[in-house]
């Protein structure tokens, strides 16, 4: 069980949140200009890192907001947690 | 009787009642009172302003805080979102509409949306914590605060009272029978170990 | 015989409160402090188990969580529990407890004839003996092994204990209430961060409970109870003990089980919760889990009456009994010396202490020689005797690893052992800890820690008694510093301590014969019958991954999860592929440390408590009418409301027919609702929904269908304009939470720019839907001051008024095609507002309906409801709403329309079926095929397509049903088949509209 750390509301237990997938993957803003292929990386590729990802996460039992969390999907360690339109801290973090 | 409101567990009150353990815990269903979802950018000073000369009472910026003014109640929801609370029957819905008008902010009566049960007495934390995930130690969680979060596995918006402690549990209409259910369930301990009761065999 | 091995005035064990118990359908006596285990013990009851594979004798071997050999079934009935293990067991009054693993008793034993056939138990031996044929397997190995191998029984009557959950938060906690644990806590606890101390056993001290140490000069257990009493007089400190820490997760997430009433007689448990799981999230974690003992790997040591030192120690100093009358000592390191020195102080003669070192000359062993204790060095034992208690070992001379000269056999009813120790590592690997091995001290130690862990204690591998609290102390300091409190240095503390010579590794002791060959067996998994040669075996046969290793010849996998075995194994398996331990490395460690039951894992989240019920202002006059529930998602809805002596299908087709002819009343207050404002409402409305919303003007409402980005339907409903910027979306009652979960996503996270609010008002409203001829009529006597008319109130409009003299909101929607109000109340009305529909629609004939009702009326006039005609791989397009979907706008899902996939021709169509016998119902879930003769099995290629609803219409007297059928619309008239068990029905490709085609009804 993660303990999360919601922007607002502080350090909740992860039972509290959904994990919306991989974070900063914006909407095409022309979606007919894309082949089919490019269309289909932006609905279904996602990467699936060993190390360290970046995930949207919404404290759906709390506050309801979005925001973005990077986390180890190795070791689980979550090392920055920052709002929706914020850019992410630059060091990763030393765990993997 | 027309208007007459039958709460959710108008049909419980009794085994609400019954389920109290003096000196350790009591469990009552709250009568009605209005419940307004507000949102706005608490940032505009229009908003906030108007809000507050209009109900006298500033919005909590801190998340899960209340602001309480003399018996109206705002609840921290989230950054753009509070609950106010205010007696049973209140203008508070046509005050609030007419001083905003104009703003870009949501108005929503949400007085049925949520019943709210008093859960109090010194065993009230233990029993919240059986089924709820927050660290309510009065370290952390005292009068004044509240945060949304779960009751075993229904959505819980919790308000702490006073320090007996007495908590205020907002929970949705259909799931409050089963959230009574659960904390009726959990209150049970008490009375037998006062009792020092024991199984029949 | 009732105590007969006691010593009386010894031990924490009460001499004068006696309690009677029966193992194995004999009755003997204990003493209040004794666990089952040390009972047994005290009346010489030794033998107590069979083992697994070969069914020999076997006794108790230790006094703790890593016993492998004495496990019972614990109690009868209801109450009754398999495979408990007695060293972990609190005797009370009345208890009873029989071995498991032993038919048809533990002296008399049918399965020990499997040990003149041992040669087929070798490792693999499930794999190589069993494996063909196939049919025999099935029919006679698998039972027979179940039957033999057998462990405990499960009861097969409920569990009438109560089993709950407890949350709580702390800055420290400390696992193990040993002496490292007990200075941690005490240091944590007087800087006033938030401390819990879980221990397993019943009362605090851990390993000094079991040795006769000083600590300042005074015996160790009143330094314990100094300690405890400061813990439990801080009110920043809580004490769990019978608390088990199982399981150590992410972000220092523990689970510990709590035994609260389990020393209870069952009759005599106060009415709480048996067990309770604790979900602790800790600050920092400190581990002072202790260490176990490790067993000795020679000849045949496995005889009842042969257990570690450290248990023998413990069952004279803490339970006041003699494990034994004569007892020889086989141990590889000074620590054994304390417990021959403490048997012979409790009156036990001490034959002999056997050590494999060439020069045992600690403190300790310098004792022993004092006291007269023979000791023979560089020295193994090599063989045992005795059938249900061991009479005899064989020592000889030991020369680096053979054995020689003359055969020694020297008498003993008890042979105490010690291979070393063990950190109790697992908590610490289970948090991703990584460890090193220590070669002086022969064992793994803690490395590199993964979360905010500090290890301190045995479990880190100290085992000095004064080194051991000055670390445990700095350990609690250094935790709560971390935690951001600060706590006073405490002095050092003076405590027994011997100056020792070191260990000597010995993993297989030697016999005359090679390992293998004759009769002796030396065994490393004791709870799975795993010898030295099996594991030499299966490195031969290739199994040199300590991981298949383990898999190959089970072990480590019992019940006690190879506490006493894993490191043997893997030192074993080493030395036999020439490589050192830490490149054989560990299996990996994992949850739970000991056994935990389902009971306690469940909670109260059993029975009505399993799953949230949610239920409708209306539910008690629901209950009332007698209504059957369906379950949806959640919620408790009609299906529905069967009169007397009426079973399902003849209640549905009185009220279809209500609805067709007169009027029926539905509670569909579970519809999701959701209150949307802002002036971008209507573009935030236009991106989420497939159609346009420009165009919908105050009062109203407008069907919207979404779509994922995939394309795929995703949910489906009413939309209505309240005001200038106010919206009141519904969505279907399964998906009310993602589908606000979804506006907010997108509000969030890609349009911020948009000034839009949603609120969930689901539970605000009741929703009573009346449908039918007659629901103008019986609306209009209720809402006297609305208009009413077509042209008043049109088709797709809302309306604001009193129902009933309640302020409500009106819908002119209709999902049954019949003329039909939805009435708004907040729920607190709804009843009321019910009743009143009810009472003023008798004359009307009013009709109350279920689910199940509404879900024919609706198929009648095709229309889908997500979820049950969809299926997340279904577009609008497909399902032939193709008007739904606008070519004005971009929104969410639109593009994939044009996919190669999502274009072509011969996708799932929504037909309507008619089946050629008007009687037939096609089960929903039916696959179709073109083929008349097609049986199943059949190819996936002439499968067509399947059947989404299916029902007996009372209008058209006959069955009918939707489905999604491969270019369905292009084969309309063409007939499909529905190869079901026994038969095959036929059914003709229809439109999906079944009745009124031309809407002509919704007007009333």
């Amino acid at each position: 069980m993660l303990l999360i750390e919601c922007p607002w509301c502080g350090p909740r237990d992860e039972v509290e949140f959904r994990c919306g997938g991989e974070a900063h993957i914006a909407r095409p803003q022309d979606p007919d200009a894309l082949d089919d292929a490019a269309w289909a990386d932006y609905v279904f590729m996602r990467t699936n890192p060993k190390g360290w990802h970046r995930e949207r996460w919404c404290h759906s039992q709390g506050c309801r907001r979005w925001f973005n969390v990077r986390r180890s999907t190795v070791s689980h360690e979550i090392t920055a947690v920052y709002k929706m339109g914020e850019e992410p801290p630059e060091a990763e973090g030393s765990a993997q | 009787m027309a208007d007459a409101k039958r709460s959710p567990l108008a049909f419980m009150t009794s085994a609400l009642a019954e389920a109290e353990v003096p000196d350790a815990v009591a469990l009552r269903e709250l009568s009605p009172r209005t419940q307004i979802d507000l949102r706005g950018e608490v940032a505009d000073p229009a908003f906030a302003g108007t809000v507050e000369s209009a109900l006298r009472l500033t919005l909590p910026r801190t998340p899960n805080r209340v602001a309480d003014a003399g018996g109206l109640l705002a609840l921290w929801l989230g950054p753009d979102e509070w609950l106010l609370v205010g007696p049973e029957a209140s203008d508070l819905e046509a005050r609030l509409r007419s001083a905003l008008s104009g703003q870009h902010v949501a108005i929503t009566d949400v007085s049925a949306n949520r019943t709210v049960l008093e859960l109090g007495g010194p065993k009230a934390r233990e029993i919240l914590n059986k089924g709820c995930p927050l660290d309510l130690d009065p370290r952390v969680f005292g009068p004044g605060q509240c945060a949304q979060s779960i009751l075993a596995r229904a959505q819980l918006l919790l308000h702490q009272r006073d320090i007996e402690p007495t908590y205020h549990l907002y929970v949705r209409g259909s799931f409050a029978f089963y959230a009574a259910s659960w904390l009726i369930d959990a209150m049970k301990e008490y009375r037998f170990a006062k009792r020092g009761g024991r199984r029949e065999r | 015989m009732n105590g007969a091995y006691r010593l009386p005035g010894k031990g924490r064990v009460d001499h004068e409160r006696r309690l009677n118990f029966n193992f194995n359908g004999r009755r003997y006596e204990g003493l209040a402090g004794d666990t089952l285990a040390s009972a047994l013990l005290a009346n010489g009851v030794v033998l107590v188990a069979r083992s697994f594979k070969y069914h020999r004798p076997r006794g108790i071997m230790t006094a703790g969580a890593e016993e492998p050999n004495a496990l019972v079934q614990l109690e009868t009935g209801p109450w009754s529990e398999p495979n408990i293990r007695a060293t972990q067991i609190e005797l009370y009054s009345g208890l009873e407890a029989r071995s498991v693993n032993a038919w048809p008793s533990v002296g008399f034993d049918i399965g020990a004839l499997n040990g003149l056939f041992a040669r087929l138990f070798v490792a693999g031996f499930y794999y190589k003996t069993f494996m063909r044929p196939k049919l025999l397997w099935e029919r006679l190995y698998e039972p027979a092994i179940r039957r033999m191998a057998g462990m405990g029984k499960a009861p097969t009557t409920p569990d009438p204990e109560i089993y709950d959950k407890m949350h709580a938060h702390c800055d420290l906690l400390v696992v193990g209430g040993g002496p490292a644990g007990l200075a941690a806590a005490l240091a944590g606890a007087r800087s006033d961060a938030r401390v819990f101390l879980v221990d397993e056993q019943n009362e605090l001290g851990g390993s000094l409970l079991s040795r006769r140490a000083e600590i300042e000069g005074a015996p160790a257990m009143e330094w314990v109870a100094k300690a405890v009493e400061e813990l439990e007089a801080r009110a920043n400190v809580t004490l769990l003990t019978r608390a088990s820490a199982f399981g150590y997760y992410d972000h220092n997430y523990l689970g510990v089980v709590e035994r609260r009433t389990d020393h209870i007689a069952p009759s005599r448990r106060p009415l709480i919760a048996r067990q309770r799981l604790w979900h602790l999230r800790a600050k920092e974690v400190v581990l002072a889990t202790g260490a176990i003992e490790r067993p000795l790997v020679f000849a045949d040591n496995d005889r009842p009456g042969i257990m570690l030192a450290s248990a023998a120690q413990s069952y004279v100093n803490r339970y006041g009994l003699a494990p034994g009358k004569r007892a020889v000592v086989f141990t590889n390191n000074d620590g054994a010396y304390e417990a021959a020195l403490d048997l012979l102080d409790a009156g036990v003669e001490v034959a002999a202490i056997v050590d494999p070192r060439s020069k045992p000359e600690g403190e300790l062993a310098a004792l022993a020689r004092k006291r007269g204790i023979e000791v023979l060095a560089s020295a193994a034992i090599t063989a045992t005797r005795g059938r249900k208690r061991i009479a005899a070992v064989e020592v000889m001379a030991l020369e680096g690893d053979r054995v020689r000269g003359p055969r020694a056999w020297i008498g003993c009813d008890l042979l105490a052992m010690s291979g070393g120790w063990t950190p109790t590592v697992h908590l610490f690997c289970q948090a991703k800890g990584r460890l090193r091995y220590d070669a002086t001290k022969a064992c793994l130690v803690p490395d590199v820690i993964a979360q905010a862990t500090h290890v301190t204690g045995a479990a880190n591998g100290g085992f000095e008694l004064a080194a051991v609290l000055g670390e445990g102390f700095a350990a609690g300091r250094a935790a709560a510093s971390r935690a951001g409190f600060e706590s006073p240095e405490a002095p050092p503390i003076t405590a027994t301590s011997y100056r020792e010579s070191p260990l000597h590794p010995l993993w297989i002791v030697p016999s005359v014969k090679p390992l293998g060959r004759g009769h002796g067996k030396h065994f490393v998994d004791f709870q799975n019958d795993i010898t030295a040669a099996d594991i030499l075996l299966a490195a031969r046969e290739g199994y040199e991954s300590v991981e298949h290793l383990k898999r190959y010849t089970t072990t480590g996998m019992g019940t006690d999860q190879g506490k006493l075995s894993n490191v043997n194994a893997l030192a074993i398996l080493s030395g036999t592929l020439g490589q050192s331990i830490p490149e054989t490395g560990t299996t990996t460690f994992r949850a739970p440390y000991t056994p935990v039951s389902y009971g306690v894992l469940a909670g109260r989240d059993i029975g009505d408590l399993s799953d949230p019920i949610r239920i409708t202002a209306i539910h008690e006059w629901h209950l009332e009418r007698g209504a059957v529930f369906e379950d949806v998602g959640q919620w408790k809805r009609p299906w529905y409301f069967p009169r007397k002596n009426e079973d399902m299908a003849a209640a549905l087709k009185r009220e279809c027919k209500a609805v067709r002819e007169s009027v029926g009343v539905l509670d569909a207050s579970t519809l999701g609702k959701i209150d949307i404002q802002g002036p971008d409402a209507v573009e935030f409305l236009n991106r989420i929904y497939t159609n346009g919303w420009s165009t919908l003007t105050y009062g109203q409402s407008r069907y919207g269908m979404m779509c994922h980005e995939d394309g795929m339907v995703f949910d489906d409903g009413v939309t209505t304009r309240l005001g200038e910027n106010r919206f009141l979306m519904t969505t279907t009652t399964g998906n009310a939470g993602p589908v606000l979960d979804w506006l907010e996503s997108w509000l969030q996270t890609e349009w911020p720019e948009l000034r839009v609010y949603c609120t969930s008002v689901t539970d605000q409203w009741v929703t009573v839907s009346i449908a039918g001829p007659k629901a103008r009529k019986l609306l209009g006597e209720l809402a006297p001051e609305i208009a009413l008319d077509g042209e008043s109130f049109p088709f797709m409009t809302f309306r604001q008024g009193k129902v009933a003299g309640v302020e409500a909101r009106l819908f002119r929607v209709s999902f049954t095609g019949e003329l039909s109000f939805e009435i708004n109340v907040p729920s607190w009305h709804g009843l009321h507002v019910w009743e009143a529909v009810m009472a003023t629609g008798e004359k009307h004939g009013i009709t109350p309906y279920g689910t199940e009702t509404m879900h024919v009326l609706r198929a009648e006039k095709g229309f889908v409801i997500v979820g049950q005609d969809t299926d997340g791989t279904v577009t609008p397009e497909d399902l032939g709403m193709g008007w739904i979907v606008s070519k004005k706008k971009d929104f969410l899902g639109r593009r994939s329309f044009a996919r190669v996939d999502t274009a072509r021709s011969d996708r799932k169509q929504l037909v309507g079926l008619l089946p050629d016998d008007p009687k037939e119902v096609l089960p929903e879930g039916t696959q179709l095929v073109g083929d008349a003769n097609a049986r199943s099995p059949m190819a996936r290629s002439l499968m067509v397509g399947h059947v989404t609803s299916s029902y007996a219409s009372a209008v058209l007297e006959r069955s009918f049903a939707l489905a999604l059928v491969k270019g369905g619309r292009a084969r309309i008239g063409e007939t499909l088949y529905a190869p079901l068990v026994g038969k095959t029905v036929a059914a003709r490709i229809t439109e999906p509209v079944f009745f009124d085609p031309k809407n002509e009804r919704r007007d009333g």
